[in-house]
């Protein structure tokens, strides 16, 4: 595929909650490799957005294609196998697993032992856990966690956590990673080092990268480009140059936060 | 941390890392506590042996539970079901087909477990309390159906009469002989316990345990791997249900029954959910105690002698209540927690404090 075109389109999307109207007939695309920023108000829909990517909600009118996969109507989870990670807004990790597993138990797509092989485990099941365990490792490596490897992660500090969630999303080595608000709740240093940990790995991997993200000075450095919602509506898209100097958004979000 | 290992030692490949048992000398001390076991027979007295033998029958029916309802998080309550549909099959396989128990037995679970497949389904779309009833519905259903289906084969509610098992001629008729048999299987579904958990199957059984949407998001089909889940636990069940009626030799509606169920769930809880260890740790407990309110049983009847007989009978499930309770409020992540934080602390040692 080409840098340029489209991996993910949105169309028409719509979607309400009884009164409420959480997207409204809301249309982007999303470029092969690029780093999208999707910011908005508290409420904007953003959040919902992902949801209806993920099929957590269902929309009510409109189509999302994904490398040509309708993604309205797939199972939830088939949509990880098509190439697509996220991470949460609130963190949903398997608190009881070590680093290690979490990132293990999201090779998940990635493995093939059945019912059987697990319950044999030696040959088969042993040694694809241990080719795996090796990406594993270098994810760790990546995201500088070889100090929590073995740590539960429930009992991770927050900064720790987001980052443990990224490396999970890392693990399924997806071609799309959506990433919900994943500095917020950071200390300076920490967001730092998260910034650098998503610029690497789209350096490295050019993976595309769909980000929620608050900051604003942050999102203005990392994106390539930048769509602003507002009550579910697209009142902007483009560069971060042009997001900036749109009188609408400076209305609607930047001078609400300002 | 997953093992006992003093500090200082690293692992120096990721095979050695993810074994279970990663030093000479444990496998030593399993050789040696195994050893002391199969040979039990030839130093303990009956009544030991025969308890040891209840004990292993019980430590199986509670892996099972544990792999359903400690790694996989659905509960229920359907256990004891499950061991009376295990039992019935293995049981009409050896009488009426003259199969060998050999056979029967893997026959009996795989039964039960396509059983406890269908009893599974509801896990789909229902959690936790809603679950429980779900599960609560093979309590009910399996058993009247052994009373009153095929009464001619099932033999209504009088039930029917197991054969002992026969293998390479040798028959099971004592404890001191059924325990062979009845640690043999215990061995194996520990093995086949833990080699679930650390593989992607019990990747996933965890993943669906500790948050569900994101397994979902992670491509764990949840349907899939909750009935996994189902029919493994019942397979379990199956195999403890075959052993336990061809030891009573007797096997009806009511040889196993909802309070099985419910104190299989205690076990878990005293043992600890989540973790291998916990069934193994839990039924030994619990067994203990009720064998210790038996034996306590005629000193508190002599405190009270007008209700002396039914002193007994009363004991046994206020000690299982009773711990129970001072389980969960002192240490509700069970007995193999507790196991967890010394081997942690005999790793750090000589600096544990
Ligand atoms: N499951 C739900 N049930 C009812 N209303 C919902 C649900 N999910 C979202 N909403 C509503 O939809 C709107 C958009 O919410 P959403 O969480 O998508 O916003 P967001 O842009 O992610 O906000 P934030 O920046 O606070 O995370 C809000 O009005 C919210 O109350
Ligand atoms: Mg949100």
């Amino acid at each position: 595929m080409n840098p340029k075109d489209t991996q993910l389109s949105v169309r028409n999307v719509n979607l309400s909650f009884g009164g409420t109207q959480a997207l409204v007939n809301l249309g982007f695309d999303v470029r092969q490799g690029e780093i999208l920023a999707i910011i908005g108000p508290n409420g904007a829909g953003k959040t919902s957005l992902l949801n209806c990517l993920n099929r957590f909600y269902k929309v009510e009118s409109g189509s999302i294609q994904f490398e040509g996969y309708d993604l309205t109507k797939i199972a939830p989870h088939r949509i990880a196998g098509l190439g697509i990670a996220r991470t949460f807004q609130n963190i949903a990790l398997y608190t009881g697993l070590s680093t290690l597993d979490n990132l293990m138990a999201a090779r998940h797509i990635h493995m093939h032992s059945g019912l059987l092989q697990s319950l044999i485990y030696w040959g088969f099941a042993h040694r694809e856990d241990i080719s795996h365990r090796m990406v594993v490792e270098e994810i760790i490596d990546f995201l500088e966690m070889e100090h929590i490897r073995r740590s539960i992660v429930g009992s991770l500090p927050y900064g720790l956590r987001k980052r443990v969630e990224l490396g999970r999303a890392l693990a399924m080595e997806p071609r799309l990673l959506l990433l919900d608000e994943p500095m917020t709740g950071m200390n300076l240093e920490e967001k730092e080092d998260m910034a650098r940990f998503i610029l690497d790995l789209h350096e490295r991997q050019k993976t595309t990268i769909l980000l929620i993200e608050h900051d604003m000075g942050l999102v203005m450095d990392i994106a390539d480009r930048v769509v602003v919602l507002d009550f579910g509506v697209k009142i902007a898209e483009g560069s971060p140059q042009e997001i900036r100097e749109d009188q609408q958004v400076i209305k609607a979000y930047l001078g609400e936060a300002r | 941390m997953a093992i006992l290992r003093p500090a200082g030692e690293f692992d120096t490949s990721y095979a050695s890392d993810m074994a279970t048992i990663r030093r000479p000398w444990q496998w030593c001390l399993l050789l040696v506590f195994l050893l002391a076991l199969f040979t039990l027979p030839f130093y303990a007295s009956q009544g030991l042996v025969a308890l040891v033998n209840r004990i292993g029958i019980t430590i199986i029916a509670v892996q099972g539970l544990s792999l359903l309802t400690g790694f996989t998080g659905q509960i229920s309550l359907g256990q004891a079901a499950f061991m009376t549909a295990g039992g019935y099959v293995s049981a009409l396989l050896v009488n009426e087909l003259g199969w060998p128990f050999l056979l029967a037995l893997p026959a009996a679970a795989i039964a039960a477990g396509l059983v406890g497949l269908i009893f599974g389904l509801p896990s789909l779309r229902v959690k936790g309390f809603y679950l429980v009833m779900a599960t609560l519905a093979a309590q009910f259903i399996i058993p009247w159906f052994t009373r009153n289906a095929f009464q001619d084969v099932l033999n209504g509610a009088q039930g029917l009469n197991v054969q002992v098992p026969v293998i390479f001629g040798v028959e099971f008729n004592t404890p001191q002989r059924y325990i062979f048999l009845t640690l043999t299987v215990l061995v194996l579904t520990t093995i086949l316990a833990f080699n679930v958990t650390r593989s992607r199957l019990g990747r996933a059984f965890i993943s669906i345990r500790d948050n569900d949407l994101a397994a979902e998001l992670l491509g764990v089909n949840l349907f899939k791997y909750k009935l996994q889940a189902f029919f493994l636990a019942s397979m379990y069940a199956g195999l403890a249900g075959s052993l336990a009626a061809h030891q009573l030799r007797h096997i009806n509606s009511e040889t196993f029954t909802l309070i099985d169920s419910i104190i299989f769930m205690g076990m878990l809880v005293i043992g600890g959910l989540g973790s291998n260890l916990g069934p193994i740790f839990g039924a030994i407990v619990v067994e203990f105690l009720i064998e210790a309110a038996t034996l306590l049983g005629p000193f508190v009847a002599m405190i009270f002698p007008a209700k002396s007989a039914g002193v007994v009978q009363a004991l046994r499930p206020l000690f299982f209540g009773t711990s129970l309770m001072l389980f969960l409020i002192f240490e509700p992540r069970g007995l193999a927690y507790r196991w967890q934080l010394f081997k942690a602390a005999w790793r750090l040692r000589p600096f544990s404090h």
